[in-house]
C-alpha cells in the first residue's frame, strides 16, 4: 500500500489507509454545516439544532444500512417507506390496543413485545418480497414498486386509516426527547466505551498484522487515526451534553423528584438521544455483518459477479432473499423510532422515505452497479440528506422547493459517483 | 498407458438440452489419474457445456457420471467441489470487487472460533499459495478487477489448487495469456499431472493443448466425433476431426463422426 509517492497528502492517505470517499463525504458535510451556519447566523450550528438533526436522521440511517446490502447485490427496494408505514401501524396497534386489552396499560414489557411483533412483521414482509425476487425471478424494481403500493394500502387497512395514539410510555423512549435521552453521565460513559473500543480495534489490528507478518501502519498514523476518531466521539458527546432540557420540563421534573431548583433554573443535559444510539448500534451490527460474516462476504461477491458466486458454491438466491429479510427488520426498527417520536402511528408514516434512504446509501458511496458500498458511508449519507433538509427548513425554503433540491442532489450524487468510478478504474 | 486403473471420471451418454436445442448429445468421455485429456472443438461445439455438467453448474438431462467407478449425482458446484472437482473457467469466474484472498476462499471461507471471517488467516494462506504460483504477485489488498490478465489467471488457478483437487477442469486456460505466462501454465499442468491429478483441458485451438495432452476428445455440434491417443495421430488428423468430423485410423469414433467419411476410410467400422 505505501508507495514511493513524494506527494505528502498521498503519503498521509496511504499511511493511514484512509477511505478517500468517506473523507470526501465528511468534507461535504462540513461544507453544508458551515454554509447553513453562515446563512442562519449560527442557528444551524447550535447544540439544539444539531441534536435534533441527529434524532431526525436516525430512522433513515437505520434503513440506509440495509439499503446498502440491497443495492450491493444489484437490487433496489422502493418499498421501505411503505413497509415502515405498515409495520409502524402494527407496532402501534399492538401496544395501544392489543396488549392493553390483555395486560393493561404501561406494562413493563409492552415496548419489547411491540418491537418484536413489528420486527417479525418486517421480516415476513421482507421474506415475501425476497422470495419473489430471488426464487421467482421478478426484478426487485417491480416487486418493491408493487410493494410500495401494497404495503401502504396494508398500513391503511390495519385500522381503516385511523391514527393510533398514544404509544406506551416506555416505548416512547425510543423516539428521543428529554425522556428519551440518556443524560450527561451516561453520555460520557458511552463516549468513553466507544473510545476504548476504537483503541482496542487499532491494537488488535496491529496484533493480527504482526501475527501474520503483514506490513504495519506507521505508529504515528495509528495515533492520528485513533485521535481523530476519539476526538469525533468526544466532540459528539460534548455537543449532546451542551443541549439542556427545556426549563419548563426541567422544572416539572425537579418538582416531581423533589429536587431543589437553583437560581437561574435547573440545567439538565439531554446527552445522546436513544434513537441515535439505536442507529449507532444498528450501524455497528450491520458493519459487522457486512464485513465479518460469510453472509456479508457473499452479498458483496454476488454484487461483484453473480455467476462467479454461484459457481463458487454460494447459494445466491437464499442470500438475496435474506438481504430483503434484513431490510424488512430494519424498516420495522425505523418504524419503532418514528412512531415513538411522533407518539402515534399513522398510515402515512414513512411516505417518500424510500427516496431518502436510497439517496443516503448512494451518497454514502454505494454503487448502483453493485458490489461496492459501506454501511458507515450510508449513515453519513443519511446525515447529509437530513442536514440539507433541516437547513432548508431553518432558512425558510418551501416544501416543494425542498423536494426539488433533494431530487437534484440524488441525481448529482449518482453522477459524481459515476465520474469517480470512471477515473479510478481508467 | 494408465488404462490399467479404473477411470477417475467416467461420463457416459451425457445429454443436455436448452429449449429443444441439444447442446450436448449422447457424449461419453473418461479421464484417468495423472492423465491430461484435451477436449477440442469449435466454439459452440458443446465442450464448455459438457464440462459445466461435471463442475455442477448445469444439470444433465440424461447420462451417468462415475467418479472412481461410483455413480455420483452432482447437483450444484458445492457437490462437485466436495468430490474434488475444481474448475478454472474461461471467464475465470472471479468476483471483481473482492481481493485475491476473498476470491480464493469464496464459498469456503476460513472462520474464527466465533464463526466470523478470518481474513488475516485467509490472506496469509493466499500469500503462501500465490508465492509458489506467481512469486511476483504483490497486490493482495486490491480488488482483482485492477489486476492484469495473468495475475487474475493465477488467482483462479490458485483457487482450484489450494483445495487439493483430484480432477481439474481448465476451460481455455491460456486464452488471455502472453507467451511467458502460457509456458508457466504448461509447466504447472505437467507438475500437477505428475502428482496424479486428472486434467481436462478445453480449447478451440489445437496448438494450445496437443503437446500437453495424452488423449484428445473432439466434439462437433454437441456430439462426440471421437477420442484418440495423441501418440497415434497427427495434428492434421485432429484438425480433420474438428473441422469435418472425419475420424482417421487409430481413433475411437463417437456418435458425431461423419458417416460417409468413415464408410470410405474404415469400411466395416461404418457408423449407423
Amino acid at each position: 500500500m505505501v508507495d514511493s509517492s513524494t506527494n505528502p497528502a498521498k503519503r498521509l492517505l496511504a499511511a493511514t489507509e484512509a477511505d478517500v470517499r468517506i473523507l470526501g463525504m465528511v468534507a461535504v458535510l462540513a461544507m453544508i454545516w458551515l454554509g447553513f451556519g453562515l446563512v442562519t447566523d449560527g442557528a444551524f450550528l447550535t447544540p439544539r439544532n444539531l441534536w435534533n438533526l441527529s434524532v431526525q436522521t436516525s430512522s433513515v440511517a437505520v434503513m440506509a444500512t440495509g439499503m446498502v446490502l440491497v443495492i450491493v447485490t444489484r437490487n433496489i427496494d422502493l418499498s421501505v417507506g411503505s413497509v415502515l408505514g405498515v409495520t409502524g401501524m402494527i407496532i402501534g396497534v399492538t401496544q395501544a390496543e392489543l396488549i392493553p386489552a390483555w395486560l393493561g396499560y404501561d406494562h413493563p414489557t409492552t415496548w419489547l413485545m411491540a418491537l418484536l411483533v413489528g420486527m417479525v412483521a418486517g421480516a415476513i414482509i421482507g421474506a415475501i418480497q425476497g422470495y419473489v425476487i430471488a426464487y421467482m425471478g421478478v426484478p426487485a424494481f417491480i416487486v418493491t414498486l408493487g410493494g410500495l403500493l401494497t404495503w401502504r394500502g396494508a398500513a391503511w387497512w390495519v385500522t381503516s386509516g385511523r391514527t393510533v395514539a398514544p404509544m406506551d410510555s416506555t416505548f416512547q423512549i425510543m423516539g428521543g426527547g428529554p425522556a428519551g435521552s440518556v443524560g450527561e453521565l451516561a453520555t460520557w460513559m458511552i463516549a468513553a466505551v466507544i473510545c476504548l473500543m476504537i483503541i482496542a480495534a487499532i491494537l488488535r489490528g496491529r496484533h493480527l498484522r504482526r501475527l501474520h507478518q503483514f506490513p504495519l501502519r506507521p505508529v504515528w498514523a495509528e495515533w492520528l487515526v485513533g485521535s481523530v476518531y476519539c476526538f469525533g466521539v468526544i466532540g459528539a458527546a460534548t455537543l449532546a451534553n451542551a443541549y439542556p432540557w427545556p426549563s419548563r420540563i426541567a422544572q416539572r421534573y425537579a418538582e416531581a423528584q423533589g429536587i431543589p431548583v437553583p437560581d437561574g433554573g435547573l440545567v439538565i443535559a439531554h446527552g445522546f438521544a436513544v434513537p441515535v444510539l439505536i442507529a449507532i448500534v444498528v450501524g455497528m451490527v450491520m458493519t459487522f455483518i457486512a464485513t465479518r460474516t460469510r453472509f456479508g462476504r457473499y452479498v458483496f461477491a454476488i454484487g461483484g459477479n453473480p455467476e462467479a458466486a454461484e459457481l463458487a458454491g454460494v447459494n445466491t438466491r437464499r442470500v438475496i432473499m435474506l438481504v430483503f429479510v434484513v431490510m424488512g427488520v430494519l424498516a420495522a426498527i425505523a418504524a419503532s423510532i418514528s412512531t415513538a417520536r411522533l407518539n402515534a402511528a399513522t398510515n402515512a408514516q414513512g411516505t417518500l422515505d424510500e427516496l431518502y434512504v436510497i439517496a443516503a446509501a448512494v451518497i454514502g458511496g454505494t454503487s448502483l452497479a453493485g458490489g461496492v458500498g459501506k454501511v458507515a458511508g450510508a449513515i453519513l449519507g443519511a446525515l447529509v440528506m437530513q442536514s440539507l433538509q433541516s437547513g432548508m427548513v431553518l432558512v425558510g425554503i418551501d416544501t416543494p422547493l425542498q423536494n426539488m433540491v433533494v431530487g437534484v442532489v440524488l441525481v448529482l450524487a449518482v453522477w459524481v459517483d459515476t465520474l469517480y468510478r470512471k477515473r479510478s478504474s481508467g | 498407458m494408465t488404462q490399467s486403473h479404473s477411470p477417475l471420471v467416467d461420463m457416459r451418454n451425457m445429454s443436455i438440452a436448452f429449449g429443444g436445442n441439444k447442446a450436448v448429445n449422447d457424449v461419453s468421455i473418461d479421464l484417468y489419474p495423472g492423465e491430461v485429456v484435451g477436449l477440442l472443438g469449435h466454439n459452440g461445439a458443446g465442450k464448455s457445456t459438457l464440462i459445466k455438467i461435471l463442475s455442477g453448474a448445469y444439470r444433465m438431462s440424461r447420462g451417468e457420471i462415475r467418479i472412481d467407478g461410483q455413480p455420483v449425482s452432482i447437483d450444484n458446484p458445492r457437490e462437485a467441489k466436495a468430490l474434488g472437482i475444481e474448475t478454472i473457467y474461461q471467464t475465470l469466474a472471479l468476483a471483481d470487487n473482492l481481493d485475491a484472498a476473498s476470491n480464493l476462499f469464496l464459498g469456503r471461507e476460513i472462520r474464527t472460533r466465533w464463526n466470523t471471517l478470518d481474513d488475516a488467516a485467509m490472506e496469509s494462506a493466499c500469500r503462501q499459495v500465490m508465492g509458489r504460483l506467481n512469486p511476483n504477485f504483490k497486490r493482495f489488498k486490491d480488488p482483482v478487477k485492477s489486476l492484469s490478465g495473468g495475475q487474475r489467471q493465477s488467482v483462479a488457478i490458485a483457487r482450484a489448487l489450494y483445495f487439493n483437487a483430484r480432477i481439474l477442469i481448465m476451460d481455455e486456460p491460456t486464452a488471455a495469456l502472453g507467451p511467458e505466462e502460457t509456458a508457466q501454465v504448461a509447466e504447472l499442468i505437467k507438475h500437477l499431472k505428475s502428482e496424479g491429478i486428472g486434467i481436462f483441458l478445453i480449447s478451440h485451438d489445437i496448438h494450445d493443448v496437443f503437446d500437453l495432452s495424452d488423449r484428445v476428445s473432439v466434439m462437433k455440434n454437441g456430439q462426440l466425433v471421437g477420442t484418440a491417443e495423441v501418440s497415434q495421430v497427427t495434428k492434421d488428423d485432429v484438425l480433420g476431426m474438428i473441422i469435418l468430423g472425419k475420424c482417421p485410423e487409430g481413433v475411437v469414433p463417437g456418435p458425431g463422426a461423419s458417416p460417409t467419411e468413415n464408410t470410405l476410410e474404415e469400411g466395416p467400422l461404418a457408423m449407423p
